[in-house]
């Protein structure tokens, strides 16, 4: 998909723009609307190609329409569920049978997708801001051409360009059937049919969360994996996360890769894959699977090298510098398509408006990309922020390192009856007083919410005696950051017992 | 150390390394252990618990002898309890679980939304809840003793008494549970009347201290005879020195349980473990556990008017829209977040606002932020989480003396 956000040039000229950023979605949109807002004439130039199995979207990137919005609308379908079962503990008597209708749930969030896109047209149209729906690839270091649907071709040429393109899901397509018979998340959200019992390939963020939310809708979903869960991400604290999963239900096939995708007469998928370990192969039925193996960046049809924008041979990311300058001077890139930078929306739609008041508000202000929170939506959410144990230790060796740490069990689950086994905070400390917060992690419900002014303590540089002085709120899970008093040094037992 | 020790009664193995021929080399083990240089070095049962300061905080929690007093005064109606005070029993902890019973009603109309399918016909039962609320409020009595006697901490009831007023006038139509009230009230501020019947009225006028009959004047322990409360220092001592109060009798600090729970582990601390920590009831952050849940920590606008001046605040403030109320059909200009910056000290956030589903869970770090200086540039330089409701704050740019809309027109 690419998306551009253009600023427009000089008067009068049609197809001359000031600035014209090929961007992706909300990154685009939010670049495109801050240039417009500094007095530019500004185009954004989006494009969404179908996924092989023909899926395709508006306005507003991966975040609206394949990512973020989508997925957290089903994990909250997901967790409806689980209240309900909840509710009759707390004295709802609600009649059996309970399900799940896939294609009403669906609905609902495609036409909320769909509302976001049209707030977007709107949002670029109120701001004067110029959209083209064009496929647009660089033809001089100042134009792109972009052709439409109908084949049309449009020339743009601009003072200023940026790339926010973003990214699509991995196929693997050295396997047998990988992609005539499987979907990725670029089409999950888009299924007018329920995916019915599901195989979900990868142990990133995205495969677990999908997972997580099938789980919960009651399907019959196995994720399987190549070797460790959530890669980049604090390994105890995904192992938890797993650990949660499996024990609700999610089966998991650890350490097996896929090898060949059938697809057999009645319509089903039959799956081989093998055994990491012991080299044995398997096999089983499934109505879905879905790749979740990673996402590489959309700039492979920009012509990039034909203008001499450098990307990163390895990950054919685009590099650039702290300045979201790419090799070209006036070529910017901003988003997932950008080497280093973390993939997320809030992420990009920063660094997209800094780099408007950079180039147009007298601003030099520049992304600090440090101590980024972010939240992985499982069935029990983990939200983190700063550093992970083992990059704690690498950076400063685990004698200058303290961790606090503590299991607790949120209220809600005693007289819902909930396994509380995986709730667990951990706070990773330099040793040395007044003992600098250097991460936190919290998985439990709401993490998310819970983890946002954490996030804020950290970027005020506070320390562990700060935290701890801190009052709680009773009674939340939250509170039991300000809490935590054991330290995983002293062996002593981290569950909360009591109030 | 050793003295506390013998105090204790508690036997110690004391190995003196100036004493001892390779002391040295045990001194450099300890090191690599511990992480600690230095002596007295302290092991009980076999775990690290660090140096002298450490060892008399801990002391505290070692074996002071402890009694503690409680008693429940049956309510009018005759409702009594087991330890654990007001919160566990009578306060925070059901209240929550009552709320979250409400909340799991709401869920149960928005699941439809989101696909969920089941008999339109769903009622509440009152005694499930109220028996499975309880025997979670059971556990936690029976928890508190186990506590303190694996503590040694002695536990006695003692009694109390205290009285109530009520100013409008009920008349018991119907015995029975419920019953039938029949109330008459007038207005506060006209002459209109009004009459009606109810099954339930529950008076919650606030709360009065119960230091009326502990024997205080005898002592010579004064109270403000207005509210019944009593003034402490700032080490929570009263004008008899050594008595100490905390907590909801405290004349001028916030009635919370955790204020009352840090303020009783500080002065534990400051009292037998060498330690000099005050409790600080500055910018306690609290939550209203409404339909539509309230987090705040700092100053009220009102408060921060009073105490700055209006022309030294800017006031950021949205609506907004949780992500789950939009398939759920619920209105996108409830929810709404407001933080009060003092200009002159850097935009200084002092006052956080936030109404809104999960308020708790959101209000809590930015408390811990607000400790730390947290100032507007701040909230503005950091990224938020998305999609949550407390990356809202990562994003305030509309000021209350701009004068422009807030109102949310749906786009995310």
């Amino acid at each position: 998909m690419a998306a551009m956000a253009a600023v427009l040039r000089g008067p009068g000229r049609r197809f001359r723009w000031r600035t014209q950023a090929l961007a992706g979605g909300v990154r685009g949109a939010a670049r495109g609307v801050a240039a417009a807002q500094l007095g530019r004439k500004v185009a954004v130039v989006d494009y969404v190609e179908p996924s092989p199995q023909g899926t395709k979207w508006g306005l507003g990137g991966t975040c609206v329409n394949v990512g973020c919005i989508p997925k957290k609308l089903m994990h909250q379908a997901a967790l409806l569920g689980g209240m309900i079962q909840d509710a009759h503990h707390y004295g709802w008597e609600v009649a059996q049978p309970i399900r799940h209708d896939w294609r009403k749930m669906a609905e609902a969030v495609q036409n909320h997708v769909k509302s976001l896109n049209w707030g977007h047209r709107v949002q670029l149209q109120d701001r004067k801001v110029k959209y083209f729906n064009i496929k647009a690839s660089f033809i001089n270091e100042h134009t792109v051409c972009g052709i439409a649907k109908s084949g049309k071709e449009t020339l743009l040429s601009a003072d200023h360009i940026v790339i926010a393109t973003g990214g699509r899901p991995r196929y693997p397509t050295h396997i047998e059937g990988a992609l005539e018979y499987a979907i990725t998340s670029d089409d999950i959200f888009w299924l007018k049919e329920s995916p019915g019992k599901t195989l979900v390939v990868g142990a990133s963020y995205v495969a677990l969360e999908c997972a997580g939310f099938l789980t919960g809708i009651g399907l019959d979903t196995t994720v399987m994996m190549r070797s460790i869960p959530l890669r980049g991400f604090d390994q105890q604290m995904s192992s938890l996360v797993m650990e949660h999963m499996e024990s609700h239900g999610t089966q998991f096939l650890k350490g097996c890769i896929p090898t060949c995708i059938k697809r057999l007469p009645d319509g089903q998928l039959q799956v081989t894959w093998e055994d990491r370990t012991s080299g044995k192969k398997d096999t089983g039925i499934f109505d879905t699977v879905l790749w979740a193996i990673g996402r590489i960046p959309e700039t492979r049809n920009l012509n990039l090298k034909e203008v001499g924008v450098n990307i990163n041979p390895e990950n054919q990311k685009i590099i650039v510098d702290a300045q979201d300058v790419t090799s070209v001077p006036h070529i910017y890139a901003i988003g997932d398509v950008a080497e280093g930078r973390p993939e997320l929306t809030p992420t990009a739609i920063m660094a997209g408006k800094l780099l408007a008041q950079r180039l147009f508000g007298q601003s030099s202000d520049l992304m600090d990309y440090n101590n980024v929170p972010t939240t992985v939506f499982t069935p029990l959410e983990y939200g983190c922020v700063g550093l992970s144990e083992e990059e704690a230790v690498a950076r400063h060796g685990q004698e200058h390192i303290e961790v606090y740490h503590a299991y607790y069990k949120p209220l809600e689950f005693t007289v819902a009856e909930r396994d509380a086994s995986q709730c667990y905070i951990k706070m990773v400390c330099l040793k040395k007083p007044p003992q600098l917060v250097l991460g936190l992690h919290f998985l439990g419900p709401n993490a998310g919410e819970v983890t946002q002014g954490f996030a804020l303590g950290i970027k005020c540089g506070a320390s562990y005696a700060q935290v701890m002085r801190t009052v709680g709120i009773h009674p939340t899970c939250s509170e039991e950051v300000v809490k935590l008093r054991i330290s995983k040094r002293s062996g002593l037992d981290p569950t909360v017992t009591g109030c | 150390v050793k003295e506390l020790f013998s105090s204790l009664g508690v036997d110690c193995n004391i190995l003196e390394l100036d004493q001892l021929d390779d002391g040295i080399r045990v001194q450099e083990m300890l090191t690599e252990i511990t992480n600690q240089k230095t002596v007295p070095n302290i092991f009980v049962n076999r775990v690290h618990v660090g140096g002298c300061d450490r060892t008399f905080q801990e002391a505290a929690i070692l074996g002071k002898r402890v009694l503690v007093l409680d008693f429940v005064v049956p309510s009018p109606q005759g409702t009594s309890w087991g330890l654990g005070g007001t919160c566990v029993n009578v306060g925070c902890i059901p209240k929550k679980l009552m709320h979250q019973a409400a909340l799991l009603g709401q869920a149960l109309q928005d699941s439809r939304k989101f696909g969920w399918e089941y008999n339109q016909q769903v009622k509440h039962n009152w005694s499930t809840l109220t028996e499975a609320i309880q025997n979670h409020i059971g556990s936690l009595n029976w928890s508190y003793r186990l506590s303190l006697r694996e503590k040694g901490v002695t536990y006695v009831n003692a009694y109390g008494e205290f009285v109530d007023h009520h100013k409008i006038k009920i008349q018991q139509l119907e015995r029975g549970s419920p019953g039938k009230l029949k109330v008459w009230a007038k207005s506060t501020e006209g002459p209109e009347t009004m009459e009606e019947v109810y099954n339930t009225v529950l008076l919650a006028i606030g709360r009065d201290s119960c230091t009326r009959k502990l024997g205080l004047e005898k002592i010579g322990v004064k109270i403000n005879e207005k509210n019944g409360k009593i003034p402490v220092n700032d080490t929570e001592q009263t004008n008899v020195p050594h008595v100490y109060a905390i907590g909801d009798v405290l004349e001028g600090k916030p009635e919370l349980t955790p204020v009352a729970i840090q303020a009783g582990k500080l002065l534990a601390r400051r009292l037998f473990g060498a330690s000099s920590e005050k409790c600080d009831y500055m910018s306690v952050p609290t939550a209203v556990f409404t339909p539509l849940e309230y987090g705040c920590c700092g100053l009220s606008e009102e408060k921060a008017i009073e105490v700055y001046k209006k022309e030294n605040l800017e006031v950021y403030h949205t609506l907004f829209w949780p992500l789950e109320w939009t398939i759920a059909g619920r209105d996108n200009n409830t929810c709404y977040a407001k933080i009060i910056c003092h200009k002159p000290d850097s935009d200084r956030v002092i006052g956080f606002h936030i109404l809104g589903p999960n308020a708790g869970e959101i209000t809590q770090g930015f408390a811990a932020a607000m400790k730390c200086g947290l100032t507007k540039q701040l909230l503005d330089d950091t990224i938020g989480i998305h999609p949550t409701c407390g990356e809202v704050f990562t994003t305030l740019e509309i000021t209350k003396s701009s004068g422009l809309d807030i109102t949310q027109k749906g786009c995310g």
